[in-house]
């Protein structure tokens, strides 16, 4: 088993956010941020990054989506020039 | 001539996701609020002419599509043979628009969609706005859409550690931008 820098905590910790990560993953991180302040504070800004995602429940629309409304506008635009 | 110029060549990439919550929470409806958006950029483009640039550009838009949802509810209570209920008016001396009103009241929404999530929605919103476009839509299409890592490395033709950097990038971003205008 080895023990993460600050990078690899980083990335299991972005991975950890759409739960991603394995167990073993998760407890080498948690080791990490026992010792690592700034890992610590990235974590934390990570987690309410996905919080204020959850609460705020945002919707987008996709690509094809988008895509629809864009030909059906410039169909309208040509037919306005 | 209007101080602010309206472009509508850029009214999807720029607006449809702020129109689409806007609407969803209202109609909760896809296809419904994805129609309504249609109509909202159509009527938009056949207004050019009416824009006098007091407000902005997705300010107008709203105010186009608040009338565009009015129509809707107005066109479904009459297609079901409703009458107009006016829930807020204690005696017939008092007069209002109701619908008017469910267009545009925040409190006429669930517990869960507060005044507060529109806002923060909002602040999402924008924050996604400083992404670089295709880092916002893998980002938006992980997190939002909730889409396989997997999926999205095939649409972006990219490596899956390719990926993690993007996503990186942008959870970073976007946890500084709403540090600044949210938490």
């Amino acid at each position: 088993m080895k023990f993460y820098n600050c990078e690899k905590a980083c990335h299991i910790c972005d991975k950890s956010q759409y739960k991603e990560n394995t167990f073993i993953e998760k407890l080498l991180l948690q080791f990490h941020l026992v010792f690592c302040m700034v890992c610590r504070k990235y974590t934390a800004n990570n987690n309410k990054l996905s919080l204020a995602f959850k609460k705020s429940n945002l919707k987008t629309l996709s690509l094809a989506q988008k895509q629809v409304l864009q030909e059906r506008l410039q169909m309208e635009m040509r037919k306005q020039n | 001539m209007p101080s602010v110029l309206l472009h509508p060549e850029h009214w999807v990439k720029n607006y449809a996701d702020y129109l689409y919550n806007y609407t969803i929470v209202r109609v909760n409806n896809h296809e419904i609020a994805q129609d309504l958006i249609s109509e909202t950029f159509l009527a938009g483009l056949k207004s050019l002419a009416n824009f006098k640039g007091e407000a902005g550009e997705r300010t107008w838009l709203i105010s186009i599509l608040k009338r565009k949802i009015i129509d809707y509810y107005r066109k479904i209570n009459s297609a079901k043979g409703k009458a107009e209920v006016r829930f807020s008016y204690q005696s017939e001396d008092d007069e209002g628009d109701w619908l008017e009103e469910r267009v545009s009241d925040p409190f006429d929404k669930t517990a869960e969609d507060t005044m507060e999530n529109e806002e923060l929605r909002l602040a999402i919103l924008n924050c996604l706005d400083t992404l670089p476009e295709k880092q916002a839509e893998i980002f938006k299409m992980k997190t939002i859409e909730e889409k396989e890592t997997e999926e999205i490395c095939n649409e972006f033709n990219i490596t899956p550690s390719n990926f993690w950097v993007i996503i990186h990038r942008a959870r970073k971003t976007m946890a500084e931008c709403l540090q600044k205008n949210w938490f």
